[in-house]
C-alpha cells in the first residue's frame, strides 16, 4: 500500500468563514486503493475540508492547491466534482422517501433515450448496482418502506451510478445498527479490493481502526499527523491522544455509586403500534430504579427501547394498552407529558434536533421550557430568574457559549447536549431518562455527560442510560437491562456485565434472569 | 467595536430581534418623512405643512387601518404557532351584518351587539379551531374552507345588501375621544393620553435598566437611556398634540385606542407569559414542545379561536366606520394582515415573529398607502407598489440572513461594522440544519 500512487492531494487548503478561520493549512496525502479515515472533534474542520473537496465551497473561496490524479482540479460546484469521480454521501441521507430504489438511485442522472428517460435500462442497471451493494430488495420499494441500513446502500449505489473513483462517505454507521454496520464494513473492504478509494470520516473509532489503512487527524482546523494504521500500529487509544490532544487516562469520570431503595417501578408494561394496532411494541415489560442508581437499556436498534421509555413518559410514544407505574410505593398514572414532569420525570430524546430542542431558541429560552412555571410568577415570566438560571446551568455545565443569548443551533451537538440535559435538570426531575445522550458528540464532551450523570445519580436521583454503545453503559451503569423486540430479556449487574453476555442477551428473546 | 455599532447597540439593544425591529422603525420613520417632503412639495408649501403629518391624515391613517392592525396582532400569533388563517376577511363580514342586522330587525342595543359579534367570532373560532387542532386539517385548508363559507353566510343573511348600522354603534369605528374638562385649546382626554404613555415609556426604561441589573449585566450607561427617553418622549408629545388639536370634535378615534390596548396586551401576553412563549414552542418544533408539556392541541386550538375573535372585533369596527355593513366588507383583509406580519419579520416555518414587528410591518404598508394617496397615486398603481413592497422587504431580509447578517438594518449598517466579524456561518461538523430563514416555504 505504501508505493501506491497518491490519488488525491489537498495542499495547504485554508478556508475562512466571516470571523472564523475553519481550516487553516491544512494537508491530506490520500493514496490510490485506500481506505482513508479522517478523524477528529466536532468542529475539528473534517466536514469543510470534504465540502472544500467536492465543491459545495467553490474554487476561489478557499486557499490552497487541491491534485487529483495528477492534476490540479479547481471545481465550482458539486456536479463537476462528480463528474471527476468523486462522490460524497452525507450523514443526512439526501434520498426521496416517497420514490423508489432505482428512481432515487439516478436521481439527476437518469438514462436517457431520444429525450426520455429509459426506465427499461435504468431498472437493469438499478439492479446491477443493487447486486454489488449487496442489496437485495425490489427496486420499485419505495425509499421510506427500507431500513436505514438499506437506504444506506442505495446511497452507495448512486454513488457507483456515477462511476465512483473516489467515495467518501460523512459517519456512514453513525444511525447503523451493529449488524448494518459489519456489513457496510465489509462493502468498503470489498471496493477495496476492486480498487475503488474511500475515505471515511467516523466517530466510532473501532471501525476505524478495523478498516482504514491511514489516518488523518485534524484538531481546530489543522492536520495534526497522518497515521499508517499497519505501520504505526496505531489503536484507538492512540488516535484519541491525536483528537483531543492529549491522554485521556480513562474513558470515565471517577464515580462511587451511593445507591438506595428502590423508588420507580414499571410493572407489565403493555404498549401498542400508534398507526398498526396489532404490532405490540412492548410487551409486559417491568423494571426498577434505585435512587442514585444509573440504569443501563441494552439494545439493538429497533429494540424498543425508545419506544419503552416515551410511553412511560406521559404515554408520548404509542397507544398505551396495560401496565402500572409505581413512585416511592404510590401507583402514579402519566396520562401526558406534563403529568410526567408533574411527577418528576425527564425524557431526554436521543434526537436532540428533531424533538429535543428548538433550534430557534437561545440557550436560556431553552433551559426553562419544561417548566416555565418555575419562573413564573401571578402570570409573569421573570426574564432576569430565566436568565440566572440558564446562566447557572450554563457555568455547572461548562457549557461552551460566550452567553446564555447565544441560539441553541450555533452549539456544537456536545453543548448542545447540555442545553438539553439543563433544561430537564431545570426540571427538578427524580428520575432522568436518557435516551443515547452521547449521541454524535465527541470524546472529549462525552466525558464531560459522563461526569454529569453521575452527578445527578450522587445527588440520589435515578438516572435511565439507553445506548447502543456497550462499552459506554458498561462503563456507566450499576444495572443494565436488555431488551429484544420489545421484551425485556435480561438484567445484569456492574459485574456481571461484559459485551459478549449483553450482546448474547440483546439478540435473543430467551429471558435469562442472572441475579 | 465601532462607535456607531456601540451607539446602536445601547439604544436599540444588542440582540438581533432588536436590531432588525429598529430597522423597520427606521424605514418607518423614513417613509414618513418621505412623504412628508413629497406632499410638501406637491402642495408647494414648507416642510411643516405637508399633508402626510397634519391632524386629520393621522387620525384618517389610524381609523382606516386599526381593524387591519387588530388583525395583524391575531395574525402574528396564527403564523408564529406555523398556521395561516385566510378567512378573516369573511368572518369579519359575517359578523357585521349578522351585528347590523342584530341592531336592525332584532333592536338588540348597541353594547348587546358588540357582545353578540364577540360571541360569533367565538363561535366561528371553536368552529375553525376544532378542525385545526383536534381533527389535524391544515389550517390554510380550514380557512380557505371558512373564507368560503362566511362570505357566503354574510351575502346569505344579508341578502347581499347593505344593511346601516346606529349612530351610537358608529362610535367604536368612528368616533372619538370626546371632550372633558376645561378648555385648553386641545382635547384632553388626548392630552392624558399621551401623557400616560410617557409615564409608561419612563417606567419601562427603569424597568429595563433594573431587570439588566438583576441579569448581573450593566445597565447601558445612563446617558443613553436618557437620550432614548428622549427620543421617545418627543415622539410623543409631538403625535399626541398632533392627536390633541385637530379640527374640533376630533381628537384621538376610539378604534385607534381599542387598537391600542390590544396591542400592548398582546405584547406582552406573547412575550411575558408562559402561554405566549408555547406558541413560539410550537411553531419552532412541536414535537420539542410537546415533549417539554406543551399542551399542543389547546395552543392550536386557542390560536385560531383567538384569531376569530379578533377578526369579529375588526369587522364591527370597520361596519361601525362604514355606518354599514356590505357584501364586500372585508375582502382581502386576510392578504393585508399577512402581508403586515411578514414584513414585520416572522417566519412563514412558525416559530419566529413579534407583535410589534408586525404593527410596525402594518404601519409601514398603511402609510405607503395613505403617502401614495395623498399624492394622486391610482389605486392600480398603489397595488403594485405595495406588492413589490413585500416582495423587496422579505427578500432583503433572506438574502441577509442567509449571508449570516440580519435584516435590513443590518445590511444599512454593514458599512461601519467593520471591525466586528458578522455571526459567523458554524463550520462545525455537527452540520446543524440551516436556522429557519424569515421566509422559506
Amino acid at each position: 500500500m505504501t508505493n501506491a500512487p497518491i490519488l488525491l492531494e489537498m495542499r495547504s487548503i485554508t478556508k475562512e468563514f466571516p470571523g472564523v478561520k475553519a481550516l487553516s493549512d491544512v494537508n491530506l496525502v490520500v493514496k490510490a486503493g485506500e481506505i482513508h479515515a479522517i478523524c477528529g472533534e466536532n468542529g475539528a474542520g473534517k466536514s469543510t475540508l470534504m465540502k472544500v473537496l467536492s465543491g459545495v465551497y467553490p474554487y476561489g473561496t478557499y486557499a490552497g492547491d487541491i491534485i487529483y490524479q495528477g492534476e490540479v482540479v479547481r471545481y465550482s460546484d458539486i456536479r463537476q466534482s462528480e463528474r471527476a469521480g468523486i462522490v460524497i454521501i452525507h450523514q443526512e441521507l439526501a434520498l426521496i422517501p416517497d420514490m423508489s430504489i432505482t428512481e432515487n438511485i439516478f436521481l439527476g442522472n437518469e438514462p436517457r433515450k431520444r429525450g426520455a428517460i429509459d426506465w427499461t435500462a435504468a431498472q437493469r442497471q438499478a439492479l446491477d448496482l443493487m447486486a454489488r451493494v449487496g442489496l437485495t430488495e425490489d427496486p420499485d420499494t419505495l425509499i421510506k418502506d427500507i431500513g436505514v441500513g438499506k437506504q444506506q446502500l442505495v446511497e452507495i449505489a448512486k454513488a457507483f451510478a456515477k462511476d465512483v473513483k473516489l467515495l467518501i462517505l460523512d459517519e456512514p454507521t453513525a444511525a447503523l445498527n451493529e449488524a448494518d454496520s459489519q456489513h457496510l464494513l465489509d462493502l468498503l473492504r470489498g471496493f477495496r479490493e476492486r480498487g475503488i478509494t474511500s475515505i471515511m470520516i467516523s466517530h466510532k473509532l473501532n471501525e476505524i481502526e478495523a478498516i482504514s489503512d491511514s489516518i488523518t487527524i485534524l484538531r481546530d482546523g489543522k492536520t495534526v499527523e497522518t497515521l499508517d494504521v499497519k505501520g504505526d500500529g496505531v489503536d484507538e487509544d492512540r488516535i484519541v491522544r491525536g483528537m483531543v490532544g492529549r491522554e485521556l487516562s480513562s474513558r470515565f469520570p471517577d464515580h462511587t455509586p451511593n445507591i438506595g431503595e428502590v423508588f420507580f417501578e414499571v410493572r407489565n408494561w403493555n404498549v401498542r403500534h400508534p398507526i398498526s394496532a396489532e404490532r405490540q411494541v412492548c410487551k409486559n415489560e417491568s423494571f426498577t430504579v434505585r435512587r442514585g442508581e444509573i440504569v443501563g437499556f441494552a439494545g439493538l436498534m429497533g429494540a424498543g427501547r425508545t419506544e419503552l421509555a416515551m410511553s412511560v413518559f406521559g404515554r408520548s410514544y404509542g397507544a398505551f394498552e396495560s401496565g402500572q407505574i409505581f413512585k416511592d410505593g404510590k401507583e402514579i398514572k402519566l396520562k401526558s407529558v406534563a403529568d410526567a414532569i408533574h411527577h418528576g420525570l425527564a425524557y431526554v430524546s436521543e434526537d436532540r434536533k428533531a424533538i429535543g430542542l428548538n433550534l430557534l431558541d437561545d440557550i436560556k429560552t431553552s433551559t426553562v421550557a419544561a417548566k416555565l412555571s418555575k419562573i413564573t410568577h401571578h402570570g409573569v415570566l421573570d426574564e432576569a430568574e430565566e436568565y440566572q438560571a440558564a446562566e447557572s446551568y450554563r457555568k455547572e455545565l461548562r457549557t461552551k457559549a460566550p452567553t446564555v443569548h447565544e441560539g441553541v443551533s450555533k452549539l456544537s451537538g456536545g453543548n448542545q447536549q447540555k442545553v438539553v440535559l439543563a433544561k430537564w435538570m431545570f426540571t427538578d426531575p427524580d428520575l432522568l431518562i436518557l435516551d443515547e445522550p452521547t449521541r454524535g458528540i465527541d470524546v472529549g464532551a462525552k466525558y464531560e455527560i459522563y461526569g454529569i450523570i453521575q452527578r445527578l445519580a450522587e445527588q440520589g436521583k435515578g438516572v435511565i442510560v439507553i445506548s447502543s454503545e456497550l462499552p459506554e453503559l458498561i462503563g456507566l451503569c450499576d444495572r443494565i437491562y436488555t431488551v429484544f423486540e420489545g421484551q425485556i430479556t435480561g438484567e445484569l449487574s456492574r459485574e456481571q456485565a461484559n459485551p459478549e453476555t449483553l450482546m448474547k442477551q440483546m439478540t435473543s428473546t430467551k429471558k435469562m434472569q442472572i441475579r | 467595536m465601532s462607535r456607531f455599532k456601540e451607539l446602536q447597540k445601547n439604544l436599540f439593544g444588542g440582540q438581533t430581534s432588536n436590531a432588525r425591529q429598529f430597522g423597520m422603525i427606521f424605514t418607518l420613520v423614513a417613509i414618513v418623512l418621505l412623504f412628508q417632503i413629497l406632499t410638501a412639495n406637491r402642495a408647494g408649501v414648507g416642510f411643516g405643512d405637508g399633508l402626510t403629518l397634519r391632524s386629520d391624515n393621522l387620525m384618517a391613517l389610524l381609523q382606516q387601518n386599526s381593524y387591519i392592525l387588530i388583525l395583524a396582532v391575531g395574525m402574528l400569533m396564527v403564523i408564529v404557532a406555523g398556521h395561516i388563517d385566510l378567512s378573516v376577511g369573511s368572518v369579519a363580514a359575517f359578523t357585521g351584518i349578522l351585528v347590523a342586522k342584530s341592531m336592525a330587525e332584532w333592536s338588540f342595543p348597541w353594547p348587546v351587539a358588540i357582545l353578540f359579534g364577540l360571541a360569533i367570532g367565538a363561535a366561528i373560532g371553536v368552529w375553525q379551531g376544532f378542525w385545526v387542532a383536534y381533527v389535524g386539517v391544515p389550517a390554510f385548508i380550514v380557512t380557505l374552507a371558512g373564507m368560503l363559507l362566511f362570505r357566503g353566510a354574510n351575502q346569505f343573511v344579508g341578502n347581499a345588501q347593505t344593511l346601516p348600522v346606529p349612530a351610537g354603534f358608529q362610535k367604536i369605528g368612528g368616533g372619538y375621544l370626546p371632550e372633558v374638562g376645561p378648555d385648553t385649546g386641545y382635547n384632553n382626554l388626548t392630552l392624558l393620553l399621551g401623557l400616560a404613555a410617557i409615564a409608561a415609556v419612563i417606567w419601562r426604561e427603569l424597568q429595563a435598566r433594573r431587570t439588566r441589573r438583576e441579569m448581573n449585566a450593566d445597565p447601558a450607561p445612563l446617558w443613553v437611556s436618557i437620550v432614548r427617553l428622549a427620543i421617545m418622549i418627543a415622539v410623543l408629545i409631538f403625535v399626541t398634540l398632533r392627536f390633541a388639536g385637530g379640527r374640533v370634535g376630533t381628537s384621538f378615534p376610539i378604534s385607534g385606542l381599542i387598537m391600542v390596548v390590544l396591542v400592548i396586551a398582546y405584547a406582552f401576553y406573547t412575550r411575558n407569559t408562559a402561554g405566549g412563549r408555547h406558541i413560539y414552542a410550537v411553531g419552532g418544533n412541536s414535537r420539542a414542545a410537546e415533549l417539554s408539556g406543551v399542551k399542543l392541541k389547546r395552543v392550536n386550538f386557542f390560536v385560531m379561536m383567538n384569531m376569530s375573535i379578533l377578526a369579529s372585533l375588526a369587522g364591527m369596527i370597520y361596519v361601525a366606520r362604514a355606518g354599514a355593513s356590505g357584501p364586500q366588507d372585508g375582502l382581502n383583509w386576510e392578504l393585508d394582515a399577512i402581508a403586515a406580519v411578514f414584513i414585520g419579520g416572522a417566519a412563514v416555518a412558525g416559530g419566529i415573529g413579534t407583535i410589534s414587528g408586525s404593527i410596525v410591518g402594518g404601519l409601514v404598508m398603511a402609510v405607503l398607502n395613505n403617502g401614495l394617496q395623498l399624492l394622486g397615486v391610482g389605486t392600480d398603481r398603489v397595488q403594485i407598489i405595495k406588492g413589490l413592497v413585500l416582495l423587496l422587504a422579505v427578500a432583503l431580509d433572506v438574502y441577509n440572513k442567509s449571508q449570516g447578517r440580519f435584516s435590513i438594518i443590518g445590511s444599512l449598517m454593514r458599512p461601519f461594522r467593520r471591525d466586528e466579524p458578522s455571526v459567523p456561518a458554524t463550520p462545525s461538523d455537527a452540520s446543524a440544519p440551516p436556522a429557519k430563514t424569515t421566509v422559506a416555504g
